[in-house]
C-alpha cells in the first residue's frame, strides 16, 4: 500500500496570507482596507511579489494598467526578479523595461505590436525567454491551466471604498485575468482611474480584489480600430465590391468578425451603398463579433446591423454605443459591457466568416505578420480566422463552404476564412512571397515553430486587387498553389504562374476576376464609400461619435 | 522620371468620339489619358513614371491588360507618381470602359 503523500494541501492559500500580512505590517490595507496611497505603490508591489512570481500585467491592444506596469518596471531588482511575465500585449515601453532592468525574464503573451523591435533585440542577446506567442483565447485557456498568475495588476475605471470594481466600455480582458487569478490564491491589485461612492455596476465583487490604487492618470486606452475613412483607396473600393458580391452575397454570410484594416473598413462602408443596392440589407452582415468600430456607424443607421457584441471599447464611441443599446451589449446603467474572451469564443463559435488582411502569404495559403527584426504576435486572428472542428450547428454559409470543401454528403460546415489583400504594400513590397519570413524569424528566435498567423488549410477564400480565389473548391495542392498564384497579381510569384492552369481555375469559377463577377470598374470610387472622412461618421452618428482629436481636422 | 513606351496586340476596342481621363498624378496614384490610335488591333502606350528601375512590371501590367480587354485601336499616355499594379489595373480599366461609353 502506498503511503499518504507527506505534503500541505493548502500552500497557495498559506502563502498568500503570508504576502498580506507583509503588507500589512507595512501599513497598507489589512484592516484599513484595499485603499493604497498612490506613493507607497512600489512599497506595495515588492512586499506581495516574491521573486520568481508568474506576474500578469493586465494591458491588450485597447486599455493598458499602465500606472502599475511603470511602477512594477521602477522596482528594485534586488528585491523582484526572475519574474515570469504573462500578457495579452506588450505595448509600453515600461513592458519592456522589465526585461531590460532585470525585474522579468520569461514571457508569454499573444501580440508585441509597437514593441516588436525591441523584443527581437532582447531575444537576440538572450535576455528574455519566450515561452510561447498565442491567441488571447489561448492565453487566456493557460491561465486556467498551466500558467495562472500568482499576482495580477489590473486597470478599472473606478472602485467603491469596498473594492469593488466598475471596468466600464472597456472591461476586456480583465473578468479572465481576475477570476484565473483570485481563485487560484492569487493577489489582485488593481489601478483606478477615480473612487466612487457608489459604482455605475459591479463588475468585479469586492472580494476578488485585495487592493486597489488611485492612479495620477486615467489607463491609457489606444485607438486602435478607428480607420479615417479618407484614407480609403480606390483599389480598396474595388475589392470590397468583389468580396460583398463574390463572398458575402453567395454565402449569404450574416454572423462575422471583421479584422482591423482599410480593406475590411471600406466594406463596412459599402454596406449601405452598393450591398443596400444589391438588395442585401437584412440578409448579410447582421450580427457580429465585433470591436465599435467607427465605420460601422453608417451600415448601423442604415439599419443593417442587429447586433454587435464587443472585444473591448473604442475611444469616442461611448455615447454613440450607449444610445443603440439595442445593437450592442450594455449594462442596466447604459455603459456597453464588452469581454475579449466571450468574444472571442463568439469568433471561434458562432461566427460563419472572419475576413482579414496579412502581410505576407505563402503559396500553400499560410500568413503571417511578423517580418525581419520585429516580433510582432497574432492577437486574436488565428482564433478568429480558423476552422473550429469543435462546431455542430447549421448554417447556411457553413453548409455551403462545408459542401463545397468536402462534396455534396459533407457531414460537416466549413467557416469561411477570408484573407483579403493588395498584391503589393508600400514600397513595392510583395505580399506574395515563395518563404514567409516567419522561418527566419524562427531560428533567430529559436522558437519551436514559424509564427504562423492563419495556417493555409483554414484559409476558404483570397481576394486580392486581380480577383476571388475560392481555395474551397481546389482538389490538389497544386491547384491550390495555381490558385493563389492566380490572383498574386504581378509580384514574382504571381508572374510565375501556369498559364493555362490559371486559364482552367478561372473556367471552373475556382478564381473570378472582378468582369466575371459583373463588376463595373467605372463604380469602384470614393463616391461609394457611405462615409468618406471622420467628419462624415460624426454626421452619421447624429453627433453621438466623437473622435479622438488626432481624427479631427475641421 | 523614366519614359516608358510598349505596344501589344489586342482585340479592337469600339471607336468612341471623345477621349477618356482617368485618375490624377499624385503620391501613390496616375492619370491615364486614352485616346483613338492609328493600327485596329494595337494598343499603344506611352507612359512617363516617378519611380524607376520598373520596366519589366510595366510591360507585364500593360501587356495582361491589352491581352483581358478589348483595346486594340487606342493609344494611353500615362503619367505616373509611383502607383502600384493594383491602382495602374484598376485606372487602366476605368479609362477604356469611360472612352467605350460603358461596353465592356
Amino acid at each position: 500500500m502506498n503511503a499518504p503523500l507527506p505534503r500541505q494541501w493548502d500552500s497557495l492559500r498559506q502563502n498568500r496570507g503570508r504576502r498580506l500580512e507583509r503588507a500589512a505590517s507595512l501599513g497598507l490595507a489589512g484592516k484599513n482596507g484595499k485603499e493604497i496611497p498612490v506613493d507607497r505603490i512600489i512599497d506595495l508591489l515588492e512586499a506581495v511579489i516574491q521573486p520568481g512570481d508568474r506576474v500578469c500585467l493586465e494591458g491588450n491592444n485597447q486599455k493598458q494598467a499602465d500606472f502599475l506596469s511603470e511602477s512594477l518596471a521602477d522596482c528594485s531588482p534586488e528585491r523582484i526578479n526572475h519574474l515570469s511575465m504573462v500578457q495579452s500585449v506588450l505595448a509600453l515601453p515600461s513592458h519592456v523595461d522589465l526585461f531590460e532592468r532585470g525585474l522579468a525574464n520569461r514571457l508569454d503573451f499573444s501580440f508585441s505590436g509597437p514593441q516588436g523591435a525591441r523584443l527581437a533585440k532582447l531575444v537576440q542577446e538572450q535576455r528574455i525567454e519566450i515561452g510561447a506567442i498565442h491567441t488571447y483565447l489561448e492565453l487566456f485557456g493557460r491561465y486556467f491551466m498551466d500558467l495562472t498568475p500568482n499576482v495580477a495588476l489590473i486597470a478599472a475605471q473606478a472602485a467603491d471604498a469596498e473594492g469593488n470594481l466598475y471596468l466600464g466600455p472597456n472591461t476586456e480582458d480583465t473578468p479572465a485575468i481576475v477570476e484565473a487569478t483570485a481563485f487560484k490564491g492569487g493577489i489582485v491589485i488593481a489601478q483606478v482611474n477615480e473612487r466612487l461612492d457608489k459604482l455605475p455596476r459591479v463588475d468585479v465583487p469586492a472580494d476578488w480584489v485585495d487592493f486597489t490604487v488611485l492612479a495620477p492618470k486615467p489607463n491609457y486606452i489606444e485607438p486602435l480600430f478607428t480607420r479615417d475613412p479618407a484614407q480609403i483607396t480606390e483599389v480598396q473600393v474595388l475589392m470590397a465590391m468583389m468580396a460583398i458580391k463574390g463572398i458575402y452575397a453567395e454565402y449569404g454570410v450574416t454572423r462575422l468578425n471583421h479584422g482591423i484594416g482599410f480593406d475590411t473598413a471600406a466594406i463596412e462602408l459599402l454596406l449601405p451603398t452598393y450591398a443596400a443596392d444589391l438588395g442585401l440589407k437584412g440578409k448579410i452582415c447582421t450580427h457580429w463579433a465585433l470591436n465599435p468600430h467607427p465605420t460601422l456607424i453608417p451600415a448601423i443607421e442604415s439599419g443593417f446591423v442587429e447586433s454587435v457584441h464587443c472585444f473591448g471599447s473604442e475611444v469616442g464611441m461611448d455615447a454613440y454605443i450607449s444610445a443603440r443599446s439595442d445593437v450592442f451589449f450594455t449594462g442596466a446603467d447604459g455603459s456597453m459591457r464588452s469581454n475579449r474572451a466571450f468574444s472571442q469564443t463568439a469568433g471561434l463559435y458562432a461566427c460563419d466568416m472572419f475576413i482579414g488582411s496579412t502581410l505576407q502569404m505563402d503559396m500553400a495559403g499560410n500568413s503571417s505578420t511578423a517580418t525581419l527584426g520585429r516580433i510582432t504576435g497574432f492577437g486574436g486572428a488565428p482564433n478568429m480566422g480558423s476552422d473550429p472542428h469543435g462546431r455542430r450547428h447549421a448554417s447556411p454559409a457553413w453548409l455551403k463552404a462545408g459542401r463545397e470543401a468536402y462534396g455534396p454528403n459533407a457531414i460537416r460546415g466549413r467557416k469561411l476564412v477570408v484573407q483579403m489583400v493588395e498584391t503589393f504594400r508600400e514600397h513595392m513590397a510583395p505580399v506574395f512571397v515563395e518563404e514567409l519570413d516567419a522561418w527566419k524569424l524562427q531560428k533567430s528566435m529559436g522558437a519551436e515553430l514559424p509564427p504562423i498567423m492563419i495556417y493555409g488549410d483554414d484559409v476558404s477564400h483570397i481576394v486580392t486587387e486581380e480577383g476571388i480565389a475560392n481555395l474551397l473548391l481546389c482538389r490538389s495542392p497544386e491547384e491550390r498553389e495555381q490558385a493563389i498564384r492566380g490572383v498574386a497579381g504581378f509580384t514574382p510569384v504571381g508572374m510565375a504562374r501556369d498559364k493555362a492552369m490559371v486559364e482552367n481555375l478561372r473556367d471552373r469559377g475556382i478564381i473570378r476576376r472582378p468582369e466575371d463577377l459583373g463588376i463595373d470598374p467605372r463604380m469602384a470610387t470614393r463616391d461609394l464609400l457611405a462615409a468618406r472622412s471622420v467628419k462624415d461618421l460624426v454626421r452619421w452618428s447624429g453627433g453621438l461619435y466623437a473622435p479622438p482629436s488626432r481624427f479631427r481636422n475641421w | 522620371m523614366e519614359k516608358l513606351n510598349f505596344q501589344f496586340e489586342s482585340v479592337p476596342a469600339l471607336p468612341a468620339a471623345d477621349p477618356a481621363l482617368c485618375g490624377v498624378v499624385g503620391s501613390g496614384n496616375l492619370e491615364i489619358l486614352l485616346n483613338a490610335g492609328d493600327a485596329p488591333n494595337l494598343c499603344v502606350v506611352e507612359i512617363k513614371t516617378a519611380a524607376r528601375g520598373f520596366a519589366d512590371t510595366w510591360q507585364a501590367v500593360i501587356g495582361a491588360f491589352a491581352a483581358a480587354h478589348p483595346a486594340g485601336g487606342t493609344r494611353i499616355a500615362i503619367n505616373d507618381m509611383g502607383a502600384t499594379p493594383a491602382v495602374v489595373s484598376l485606372r487602366l480599366a476605368q479609362a477604356l470602359a469611360e472612352y467605350q461609353g460603358g461596353v465592356q
